[in-house]
């Protein structure tokens, strides 16, 4: 406290600060980049370990030796698959029950907002299945879940098939303590969703549903498996869900310590891990792995079925086989045991997982970076913009204590009427936003009578078109303001009071963002903090204005979908990028509508308005 | 002057219609941040149907309300909306003639009196500014997000907030009667705006010429005059409680529940995050040494500030709101209003970027953190408790930031604006 009262120590660091301003703005983004960059270094990130007691000393015996069985499974449910045209419910529902589940059906229905190009759906309409096996130790008040998608195609067959080889084994263990929920959900995310909301009585998305008819007790974790092929090279661990949420690190310590007991080849974001940290090639695949993780969780959707249970408080992976080329392959009954081992070590928690992390990255599976590591990255970058507020803020303060300038610091009284003139763009460009959120979506009908367009493709031009409309926005203001502003230095006043507030409002709103989601705040901050931290209307307007709009929201976005094909090496040309960028556009519609991904609003709502009183702020004049 | 605060009147009527409307209502008044066990409007509720049910209502641990409460409401529940608007409304008009009331004749007695040195006189407000005084503190009042949440959360604070009003605009226009009626109004409601009977009895000792010396008969027999309407209203209205309800049941339930705070749900003040923790034998001895805060200050206060009552009052409203062991943003609001009043002080308030910024930062990062903690169950009460103090801390620094640069202010009308060093150079103020 003594640096806050002291004067003369006051006045030395906020000279210090405001002279040595860009400077050290510049060094905090520099550090701030090469900080995230040096997350991936591997002595600089922390080995993963088994947190929770209750799976970690306890070793268990893997016995499951049905695999062959799963497999002829396999080929049954998929001539059932074919006979049905769709999820075989009749005869999942016999096999289940013969296998000694207590066997229930839900059955939902969707109407998307507007057509869903990727994968072809429109009115959704569709079956779970899910079996409970009833816990024969213990009170039925707790449960877990394993859940396969009935994929169309014939993909996700292998998956169902050992479900059900793995329910019969399960089914004549004696050592369960907890409920075990099998569950085949039709239409992927749609049907988990509708399943979930059914189990906890919730509806948040306008799902309609059929009540559930039986329930276990509440769902302590939940694995989602999908498998397209009998024998697989590598097991593929997805973490990342809805909103950026992750599961509990333990969750992935087990399913790796189980892959190395098992000796089955694991991968995260379809990368192996490499021993060679001290390389160049090393440090590149593990700074590349962890880049795919940031993309992924700042993209905000899920990833997997798993993604939607993470919302209930319930820890949640999927669990993806992959058969590529490689000559080491794994069959149906490693991958069966490696499931019951998991199974059998989540039976054993006598608590939620809540002892290891929730906020990490993963450069590798065996290696972790957690939140106080990672967050300094994210806070050299917000301390930026807090620091050209402090800036912005002396100098407004300045001629207010200089006692030449009384009459001119009496006009500058807060709630002045020219603050008034400060609202106006802040209120406009809110505007704006709402109607970017609002619009695309209630407008499509409209859209479609007038234009050549499908509905996708209306949304998602609406969208683009309300957002370059916003740009246009300085000169619809500028009229209001040259009517209340006259003076020259009240216009100077004016332009610095608006850019404090929006940084300020800036900062707020990354820091919270990073919070829910670091990898979203840290890739909003990479791109905004640098241009809206010395955006001023004395620069050449023509440049700037390119670089402004060359690192707005929609460009990042556009930037992340090339990194991200690079990242996962099928990199594409300028052109399938832009059709990746729309249909990028409309999946975020569409989660936000069909799942509340948040990831939409708050980029319509609050970091576009945003955006845009920089951009007012540059064409202040 | 009407015009704008009539348009302010309409605005903020506005606001609050449509969010009562809106779906965000009940959303809003879940919040911790906006309603506490004491003043949550889903309590008065079922404090009333206990009621109607020929129950005490405080049977059970729900209800924690003061007994003219419930019966008020027992009348006006369909109008509760309605008495949830007027109250802020009721505050926004004290607060007009309060402070051009105050301020006015402040104004009047610094021009008047010329024993201030030249280069002060930048330091003394113009009529023109003390003009729009009123009109900024009903903004900061009326459009103060937190008013509108608490508002709009129907949580009884608003009324509290009313009553203090009330009480503040009484003792200005110098009605000793009914200023002690309604601090002992305010006292039942909630206990702590017992402290204001200091700054009170200070202003109408100001008023009435009465030096503070305790040698003089008048200062006592003042004094004794005040505290027996104050300490005679009290008894009165909790005489009169009891015959409302018959028992006695409210005493502990309402005053036994604010001093011992039982009830440890997260709240933006101090007290539940430690007394969660703390082993249930000491505590008593903590329980002493919080809420000890709230009355400790008021000494020292009180004789620092002797000769500014209504500083005083400003200072201890915000005490309270800050230590007060079920604070809710409505509090904060409270004192808020009260900021424009001082805005003389502006150029002497050191710290108001941090504290701004501090202030902002966590009214958006409470609901954030609440989110993690409660509902996605990755972050812990940790964050959320470091956010609650990271919120005191500014609160702390706001009011000692302006009570430093009222000392100072008073200093500068004293020895001048631009002080010299004995050796000519600019010298410093350094508080200690």
């Amino acid at each position: 406290m003594g640096l806050l009262s002291d004067p003369s120590r006051r006045k030395v660091l906020t000279g210090l600060l405001t002279r040595l301003n860009t400077p050290i703005c510049i060094v905090c983004y520099l550090a701030g980049i090469v900080w995230f960059m040096g997350l991936a270094f591997e002595p600089f990130t922390l080995r993963t370990y088994m947190s929770e007691n209750a799976m970690g000393s306890t070793m268990v015996e893997e016995r499951f030796s049905s695999g062959e069985r799963a497999l002829s499974l396999a080929k049954e449910f998929d001539a059932h698959k074919r006979k049905a045209g769709g999820m075989p419910v009749e005869w999942l529902v016999k096999a289940m029950q013969s296998r000694g589940l207590e066997v229930f059906t839900q059955s939902f229905s969707r109407k998307l907002p507007f057509p869903d190009e990727n994968k072809e759906r429109y009115m959704v309409r569709g079956t779970n299945v899910y079996g409970i096996l009833r816990a024969p130790r213990a009170p039925r008040t707790e449960a877990l879940v394993i859940t396969a998608p009935c994929s169309p195609g014939n993909t996700n067959n292998q998956a169902v098939a050992l479900l059900l080889a793995l329910a019969q084994y399960f089914r004549n263990q004696i050592y369960w303590a907890k409920d075990i929920i099998f569950l085949v959900n039709e239409h992927d995310l749609i049907g988990t969703q509708a399943w979930l909301e059914g189990y906890h009585h919730t509806n948040i998305t306008g799902m309609e549903y059929s009540p559930l008819q039986g329930r276990a007790g509440s769902i302590q974790a939940a694995l989602s498996l999908e498998l397209s092929s009998d024998v697989i090279t590598s097991l593929d661990l997805v973490l990342e869900g809805l909103n950026g949420q992750l599961p509990n690190l333990d969750l992935a310590n087990l399913f790796y310590a189980f892959c190395q007991k098992l000796g089955v080849l694991c991968t995260i974001q379809g990368k192996l891990q490499r021993n060679d940290w001290d390389t160049a090639e090393g440090y590149t695949h593990a700074a590349q792995t962890m880049m795919l993780m940031v993309l992924k969780q700042a993209c905000g959707r899920s990833w997997g079925d798993h993604g939607l249970f993470l919302r209930y408080h319930i820890e949640a992976a999927s669990v993806r086989g992959i058969n590529s080329f490689r000559h080491y392959k794994t069959d149906a009954t490693t991958i069966g045991r490696l499931l019951e081992g998991m199974v059998r070590k989540l039976n054993n928690l006598l608590e939620r997982l809540h002892q290891s992390y929730f906020f990490y990255l993963l450069p590798s599976l065996s290696r972790f970076v957690s939140i106080g590591y990672y967050m300094p990255a994210f806070g050299l970058l917000a301390v930026i913009l807090l620091l050209r507020a402090l800036d912005l803020w002396v100098h407004l303060g300045a001629p207010a204590l200089a006692p030449s300038c009384h009459c001119f610091s009496v006009s500058l009284q807060p709630s002045s009427p020219g603050v008034l003139t400060v609202l106006t763009p802040v209120v406009i460009s809110h505007l704006t936003g709402v109607a970017l959120y609002l619009l695309p979506v209630h407008l499509q009908e409209m859209a479609v009578e007038h234009f050549p367009v499908s509905e996708t493709e209306a949304v998602v031009l609406t969208a683009i078109a309300i957002y370059t409309a916003g740009l246009a926005l300085p000169h619809n203001t500028q009229r209001y303001t040259h009517r209340l502003i006259l003076m020259q230095f009240i216009l100077r006043y004016m332009f610095t009071l608006l850019k404090l507030t929006a940084l300020l409002y800036l900062a707020v709103l990354l820091g919270c963002t990073a919070l829910i989601n670091f990898s979203l705040g840290f890739i909003l901050a990479v791109t905004l903090v640098p241009i809206t931290a010395s955006i001023t209307p004395h620069m050449p307007k023509a440049l700037y204005a390119l670089v402004m709009v060359l690192l707005s929201p929609a460009f990042t976005i556009l930037y992340c979908v090339f990194i991200y094909q690079e990242l996962i090496e099928a990199p594409v040309s300028v052109s399938e990028g832009w059709m990746l960028f729309l249909s990028v556009i409309s999946q975020g519609i569409l989660d936000h509508a069909l799942y509340g991904s948040l990831v939409y609003p708050l980029l319509a709502l609050f970091i576009y308005p945003c955006w845009l009183m920089f951009w007012n702020i540059l064409f202040w004049n | 002057m009407a015009a704008p605060l009539t348009l302010l009147l309409i605005v903020a009527v506005t606001i609050r219609a449509v969010l009562f409307r809106s779906s965000w209502a009940e959303l809003i008044s879940e919040r911790v941040e906006v309603v506490s066990p004491l003043n949550a409007w889903k309590r008065v509720v079922e404090g009333l149907a206990l009621l109607d049910l020929g129950v005490s209502p405080y049977s059970g641990d729900v209800f924690h309300e003061t007994p003219f409460m419930i019966y008020l409401f027992h009348f006006v529940v369909d109008y509760a909306e309605i008495v949830f608007m007027v109250s802020p409304g009721l505050v926004f008009c004290l607060s007009r003639f309060l402070t051009s009331l105050y301020l006015f004749r402040k104004q009047k007695y610094a021009l008047e009196s010329d024993r201030y040195p030249a280069d002060c006189l930048e330091l003394l407000r113009s009529p023109k500014e003390m003009f729009y005084i009123p009109l900024k503190v009903a903004m900061f009042y009326l459009l103060n997000p937190f008013t509108i949440l608490s508002c709009v959360a129907k949580s009884t604070c608003g009324l509290n907030n009313a009553i203090i009003a009330l009480f503040i605009l009484c003792t200005l226009k110098g009605s000793a009667l009914l200023s002690g009626i309604l601090l002992a109004l305010a006292t039942y409601q909630s206990i702590y705006p017992l402290t204001l009977f200091a700054p009170a009895l200070l202003f109408f000792l100001q008023r009435l010429y009465i030096p503070v010396n305790l040698r003089r008969s008048s200062f006592w027999f003042f004094t004794l005059q005040y505290a027996f309407i104050y300490v005679g209203s009290l008894v009165v209205i909790t005489g009169l409680s009891f015959f409302l309800l018959g028992s006695w049941d409210f005493i502990p339930s309402v005053y036994g529940f604010i001093f011992s705070v039982p009830d440890l749900t997260p709240n933006i003040g101090l007290f539940w995050y430690f007394f969660a923790e703390m082993f249930e034998h000491f505590r008593l001895f903590f329980i002493c040494v919080f809420q000890i805060n709230v009355f400790f200050y008021t000494i020292p206060l009180s004789i620092k500030l002797k000769e500014h009552p209504v500083f005083l009052i400003f200072m201890q409203i915000a005490i309270i709101s800050i230590f007060k062991s079920y604070p809710t943003v409505g509090d904060v609001a409270l004192y808020m209003a009260f900021l424009p009043a001082w805005s003389h002080l502006y150029r002497f308030l050191r710290n108001i970027f941090l504290v701004s910024c501090v202030l902002l930062a966590c009214s958006a990062l409470f609901p954030v953190l609440w989110h993690l903690w409660i509902y996605a169950g990755s972050a812990n009460s940790n964050f959320y408790y470091a956010i609650t103090l990271l919120f005191n801390f500014g609160q702390i620094l706001l009011v000692s930031d302006y009570f430093y640069a009222y000392l100072r202010r008073e200093h500068h009308l004293t020895h001048g604006l631009y002080l010299k060093k004995k050796d000519g150079t600019e010298a410093t103020l350094v508080l200690k």
